[in-house]
């Protein structure tokens, strides 16, 4: 009896959430799956069980090819353009400069705008028309006097998506700083010392003391930035629309599901964008288990 | 903690005093019948300036008419109703339908028609004569096996050509082309003068220009049969067609964001030509803000799209009546006043569209309008193809992904082969 009231409460109050995330996450990615797996093409028919076929058929499909492969090249632009600038700035501050908590507010902001109202601002700063038509970033360059410098950013066949990746960069980045802040700051001040007293030099304090203890917080802004990436779809929506040129898969399973009216198919990259994001989390939550096993 | 208790205090009375703003200016607008008044849920997405005020006076007549019935707007905000249609999408699966909703005329409702969700509006036809006063191809283009599921209340016109005429001049084109070769030609020499020969837009604009040169280079009868039983894309036709819009694409400017920047590029004197649908006209002569207050005939001039002289491609807003409508009463009130003389003569001068009737009153629509209105009587007619006419929605998906793709690689023959794909795979 006493055992239960041990529990009891706390399942209780845990319950609600327990049920909802059942339901409503894990319910309904089975729910995605199973229709993942049948040839339901239309929103009238039942649909029958065809097994992988979806997921095998859809590589034969020149749109998707292409949406993979943009945002495998936004991914890519976006985590390490985060993780470098996220660093360097964190880099900057960790020397304590006057005014810190004014820069990380600065910095921080960017983390409250939607990436809605960052992809309208950013639409016209990006602005592909170069000479007398420029605008926004390309007018800058032109203002400057640095025309060899504009080009089409977001509608450049292959490097757009490098383009496209610049706002979320610009967003993210200041997120990553306060991750490597607060790691800088968790190295013990003694190690430095003594390693600076074995005749360390500044670079070598950094290499062998202070980057090995950046390694979780490394690990945890690797994996935040590279699921929102493998998501993204309200940042490009914002920028372009559903257009070829910079589509992504979250894209393409919207206009598959409400322009071409095939669940089916939508569900099939659904499945393809949970288990790209399960490539970056399984292996971090299953470090984590480790980890705390060891603790 | 104060504090906080005071800020949950706030919220929640906004919150009340919203609920009870909402629900007495639902009783204002029950006027003083008496009696409890039966509710009708319209389904649009005519929030824009113009389409709303369209909306406003339709409205008014079916508040008059119809005195125990009462006008609830759900209309929802969003360009060319894409939120719009995917909310109604899902009510309809969830056999929640609205008692009416708009829609464009033609293959876009095939959807709904083959889950069985719409009704029939033959009756209706029948009762009001409908049949006599749209034109008879209209009413061919529209009926699915010998039933209308829908009143066309609107007509826009998709293959206008506008242009800047100074910039014409200066390039030394002395009347807008008349022909494809000619268009080409005309591009050419806009190049030669420094300026964009054709300006572009996202990728449905491209969408939409392909229509006017399929229109133009097949012909109207070529083009017409694309959509029929005996359709064939493979066709040497068709990849002349095609390759004649190859050529025509080679020309365009840069594109921009969407429809209203590129033209403006032509209303600026950036651009020479663009390819875009009668709203266009809208934005063109509307003063500020709405607009761009431009004068027509001087700073911007329009003509049909290269090539479609006398063949009128057409869109059209229309209403339904979905299967299982609360109140049916209602809805088929409603589209009585949206089929009718009077309500399409109150809407489409304030959209800027002209009636789907033969009989509108002519003195109400001027200058573009009025020319839009001699040729909506007088010319053969075609269907758009990015606006829901001739395509279903996933066939019309299937075209803007072929299209998004030739943007990329400019391959006409892999181009021809996707649309020829397309057309067999859209079960329509």
């Amino acid at each position: 009896m006493t055992r239960v009231r041990r529990w009891l409460p706390g399942l209780l109050l845990v319950s609600p959430s327990i049920i909802a995330i059942a339901v409503f996450v894990y319910g309904m990615l089975g729910w995605n799956f199973k229709v993942a797996l049948t040839d339901q093409h239309d929103e009238i028919s039942a649909g029958s069980f065809v097994g992988l076929e979806n997921f095998t058929g859809i590589w034969s499909e020149e749109r998707w090819g292409l949406s993979v492969r943009h945002a495998i090249v936004f991914t890519v632009v976006f985590v390490a353009g985060a993780l470098v600038l996220g660093w360097f700035l964190a880099f900057l501050m960790e020397k304590g400069i006057r005014g810190e908590g004014g820069f990380r507010a600065i910095y921080l902001f960017p983390m409250a705008v939607s990436f809605i109202a960052t992809g309208v601002v950013w639409r016209w700063l990006l602005n592909s028309g170069t000479g007398e038509r420029a605008v926004g970033l390309n007018g800058l360059f032109g203002y400057l006097g640095l025309d060899f410098l504009q080009w089409g950013w977001f509608r450049d066949q292959d490097w757009g998506m490098a383009a496209m990746a610049l706002p979320a960069v610009w967003q993210m980045s200041g997120y990553v700083m306060a991750l490597f802040l607060a790691g800088f700051r968790g190295v013990p001040e003694e190690l430095r010392e003594s390693a600076r007293v074995d005749g360390c030099t500044e670079w070598q304090v950094y290499r062998h003391i202070v980057l090995p203890f950046l390694r979780p917080v490394t690990l945890a802004a690797l994996i935040i930035l590279g699921h929102i990436s493998l998501k993204v779809f309200d940042l490009i929506v914002a920028v372009s629309g559903k257009q070829i040129i910079t589509d992504v898969p979250a894209i393409f399973m919207w206009t598959a599901v409400f322009d071409s009216h095939d669940p089916a198919k939508g569900a099939t990259i659904a499945a393809y964008i949970v288990l790209s994001v399960c490539v970056f989390v399984v292996p971090y939550l299953i470090w984590n288990a480790r980890r705390g096993d060891r603790t | 903690m104060r504090r906080r208790w005071m800020a949950a205090l706030a919220v929640s009375l906004t919150g009340l005093l919203t609920l009870t703003a909402c629900g007495s200016g639902e009783s204002a607008g029950t006027g003083g019948g008496g009696t409890p008044d039966a509710k009708v849920e319209v389904f649009s997405w005519w929030t824009g300036p113009g389409e709303a005020d369209g909306l406003k006076a339709m409205r008014a007549i079916f508040e008059r008419e119809n005195p125990g019935q009462q006008f609830v707007d759900a209309a929802v905000a969003g360009g060319s109703g894409d939120q719009a249609r995917a909310l109604l999408a899902s009510k309809l699966n969830a056999n929640q339908p609205p008692d009416t909703f708009q829609g464009h005329a033609g293959a876009e409702l095939q959807g709904y028609i083959k889950a069985g969700k719409l009704e029939s509006l033959n009756f209706l036809y029948d009762e009001l004569k409908l049949k006599d006063v749209f034109p008879q191809q209209l009413i061919d283009q529209i009926s699915v096996q010998g039933q209308i599921y829908s009143v066309p209340v609107n007509i826009h016109r998709s293959n206008v050509l506008w242009f800047n005429p100074s910039v014409l001049q200066e390039a030394g084109i002395t009347s807008p082309p008349a022909t494809i070769p000619a268009f080409i030609a005309d591009l050419e020499k806009v190049k030669a003068a420094g300026k964009i020969p054709l300006s572009i837009g996202s990728q449905w604009t491209v969408v939409h220009l392909l229509e006017s040169v399929l229109l133009g280079s097949l012909g109207t009868d070529a083009y017409n049969q694309l959509w029929s039983a005996q359709a064939d894309w493979s066709g040497a036709n068709v990849t002349k067609a095609l390759t004649d819009f190859k050529t025509i694409l080679s020309y365009a400017g840069t594109p921009v964001e969407d429809w209203q920047p590129a033209a403006k590029q032509v209303a600026d004197g950036q651009a020479a030509f663009n390819i875009m649908g009668d709203w266009a006209y809208g934005y063109f002569h509307n003063p500020p803000d709405g607009g761009l207050g431009k004068v027509s005939k001087t700073d911007f001039d329009w003509a049909p799209a290269p090539g479609t002289d006398g063949t009128f491609m057409w869109l059209s807003d229309s209403f339904t009546l979905p299967k299982g409508a609360p109140n049916r009463d209602g809805a088929v009130a409603w589209l009585k006043v949206a089929a009718g003389k009077e309500g399409q003569d109150a809407f489409n001068p304030l959209k800027g569209s002209i009636p789907a009737r033969k009989d509108a009153d002519k003195s109400l629509y001027k200058d573009y309008l009025e020319w839009d209105l001699a040729q909506w009587a007088s010319n053969k007619l075609a269907g758009s193809i990015q606006h829901g006419v001739v395509a279903n929605d996933a066939w019309r998906a299937a075209i803007n992904d072929a299209v998004g793709l030739f943007q990329q690689d400019s391959d006409v023959a892999k181009f021809q082969q996707s649309l020829a794909d397309a057309a067999k795979n859209s079960g329509q």
